[in-house]
Order: structure tokens, then C-alpha cells, then sequence
């Protein structure tokens, strides 16, 4: 991905394109979002047990 | 790859750190007031589940059979499987706060590079009260923190409501504070407005058998610590990324 998009202006730029920050940035929320989504919106059972305590202190809907 | 490996590693130590910090706070403050509210559940648990039952009959077919299918795999459910109460039920409350820091924290870390990446910890806080403003105050307005036994809608009604609050603040504020013209400003502040004209999901009845003074109790405890949780999570990810990571570019 980087290879593709590489310009020659330094060290640093030719591994940072604006592409890759973008991927990398959505990447990262994506995972946030699925841990989130995890811990406080999961409808298993089991999920919603062991972050019980969890889900009622941040407010998350439960119940 | 390695502006995600940055965001990772700022997330994951940020996480770590407000998780444990923001738990064992959890634990000596809110847990108890959700423990004394658990006495409260086994004797109201029928006129509960009846509430609802009620609630369903009022609505459409389709919405009944899909609030039921809802209520069925969520809770009530004898057969899932839950932690012992004491040290397994709290090991796993604090499990559950790193995640949920983790989680934060990638989303936060993530807006940040957006704009370049954090500077410092001062930085990493206004970051955090935009979170909590975010995660914790809109969605909080029209869903406030509840304890067990309390009556409250639909659960994917609220969740959907709470992520669309907790979207539209978050694009609100974007546009206040990024917009650099009046006019994005002013539809900024409409957008962060919007799901209050639109209103939570209420239950039928308020009839709740917690009393009012627990109640009131665990929302100010509950906002507190969340408040403490987001100047902890912006302030350490602003502290931690200009030494985990290469300058921003």
C-alpha cells in the first residue's frame, strides 16, 4: 500500500501519504467501534453479563 | 502502517491506565449503588417484566415480535452464563472499563489524527471533554445513567438513539468548532440540538421501585466519574503521542 503510493520527498513522507494516514485513521476507528460496540451494545448474553457493571456506570442503553 | 500502529499503542497504554484508574473509582462509588439497587430487582421482577409486556401489546405486530426476540436474547435468560458475584463479577467490571478505554481511545486518538495528531497532554484534555460532551452528556440528556430494575423502552430503540445522539454531537461540534463561518457554526449547534427535538425512547411508565435519592445518587456519581474517565483518557493520549509516535505529518 505504501510502495504504491510512495513519493520521493523524505524518509517520513514516504511512508505517511495522506492515503495511508486515511486507512490507518479508519482502520483504528473501525477497531474502536467494534470494541465499543463489544463491551457496551453486544445483545449475547454473555457479552452483556460480564460488562453488566460496565454498561450501567457509562450510561451504555441496558436492560 | 505505522500511524496505526501509533493510534494502537497511544490507545492501548491510555487505555490500560484509565481503565484501572476509572474502575477501582467505579468500584468504591457506582457498583455499590448498582449492588444496593439489585435487592430492589427479584421481588419487582414480574410487575417489570408485566410493564413491558403491556408495552409490547401496544405496539405493532412487527414491533412486538422483534422486541420480544430482543428481550429473549438479552436478559432473563437463566441459561447464559455471568459471573460469580464478589471478585469474579468486579475482575470483570475492570476488564471491561480497559476495553471500553481502549475503545474510546481509538476513537479519540483516531479524530485527532485527523487534524494532525496531539501535541501534549493540554491538548489531549480539550480532546476528552469533547468526548465526554460526545459519549457521556448528549446521549446522557435524554438516557441518563439508570440502575437495574428501573423501567426504560425498548433496548434497540435507546441504543439506536444513543449512537445518533453521540454521531450528531460529535458532527456538531466538528462543524462549531471547524466550520470557520457563522452559518456552519449555527447548523452546528442545530445538528447537536436535533435528537433532543427528536427525543429519547421513554417507557410507558416511570414507575420505577428504585427509590428517587438512589437513583439521583448513581447519575452524579456515574457523570463524575466519566468526566474523571475522559480528561484521563484525553490528557494521557495527549501525553503519550509525541512519544509513541513520529511527528504528524
Amino acid at each position: 500500500m505504501n510502495s504504491l503510493n510512495a513519493r520521493p520527498h523524505s524518509a517520513a513522507a514516504a511512508t505517511e501519504t495522506p492515503a495511508s494516514r486515511a486507512l490507518a485513521i479508519t482502520f483504528a476507528a473501525l477497531l474502536g467501534v467494534f470494541v465499543i460496540g463489544g463491551v457496551g451494545f453486544s445483545h449475547i448474553a454473555a457479552a452483556h453479563n460480564a460488562a453488566h457493571d460496565v454498561r450501567h456506570v457509562n450510561a451504555f442503553p441496558c436492560h | 502502517m505505522s500511524l496505526f500502529r501509533t493510534i494502537l499503542l497511544v490507545a492501548l497504554v491510555a487505555g490500560i491506565a484509565t481503565g484501572v484508574a476509572s474502575a477501582a473509582v467505579h468500584l468504591f462509588t457506582t457498583v455499590p449503588l448498582i449492588l444496593k439497587a439489585e435487592t430492589f430487582e427479584g421481588g419487582e421482577a414480574a410487575p417489570a417484566a408485566e410493564v413491558q409486556a403491556d408495552a409490547h401489546a401496544h405496539a405493532s405486530t412487527e414491533a412486538h415480535s422483534h422486541a420480544a426476540g430482543a428481550a429473549d436474547d438479552h436478559h432473563h435468560d437463566p441459561e447464559a452464563w455471568s459471573p460469580a458475584d464478589g471478585f469474579e463479577r468486579n475482575a470483570f467490571t475492570v476488564v471491561a472499563s480497559i476495553l471500553t478505554a481502549f475503545g474510546f481511545g481509538l476513537l479519540l486518538v483516531a479524530a485527532t489524527e485527523l487534524k494532525g495528531g496531539l501535541s501534549g497532554w493540554r491538548e489531549g484534555v480539550l480532546w476528552g471533554l469533547a468526548g465526554f460532551a460526545v459519549f457521556t452528556l448528549a446521549p446522557g440528556l435524554g438516557l441518563p445513567p439508570e440502575l437495574p430494575a428501573m423501567p426504560a423502552a425498548d433496548l434497540m430503540a435507546r441504543q439506536l438513539w444513543w449512537i445518533g445522539t453521540a454521531l450528531a454531537t460529535a458532527v456538531g461540534l466538528a462543524l462549531l468548532v471547524y466550520g470557520r463561518s457563522p452559518l456552519l457554526a449555527a447548523l452546528g449547534v442545530l445538528v447537536i440540538l436535533a435528537p433532543h427535538f427528536v427525543g429519547a425512547p421513554q417507557p410507558d411508565s416511570h414507575d420505577s421501585p428504585i427509590p428517587e435519592a438512589l437513583h439521583h445518587s448513581f447519575v452524579v456519581a456515574s457523570v463524575a466519574v466519566s468526566f474523571l474517565f475522559w480528561v484521563l483518557l484525553g490528557g494521557l493520549s495527549g501525553w503519550l503521542r509525541p512519544r509513541l509516535g513520529a511527528p504528524a505529518a
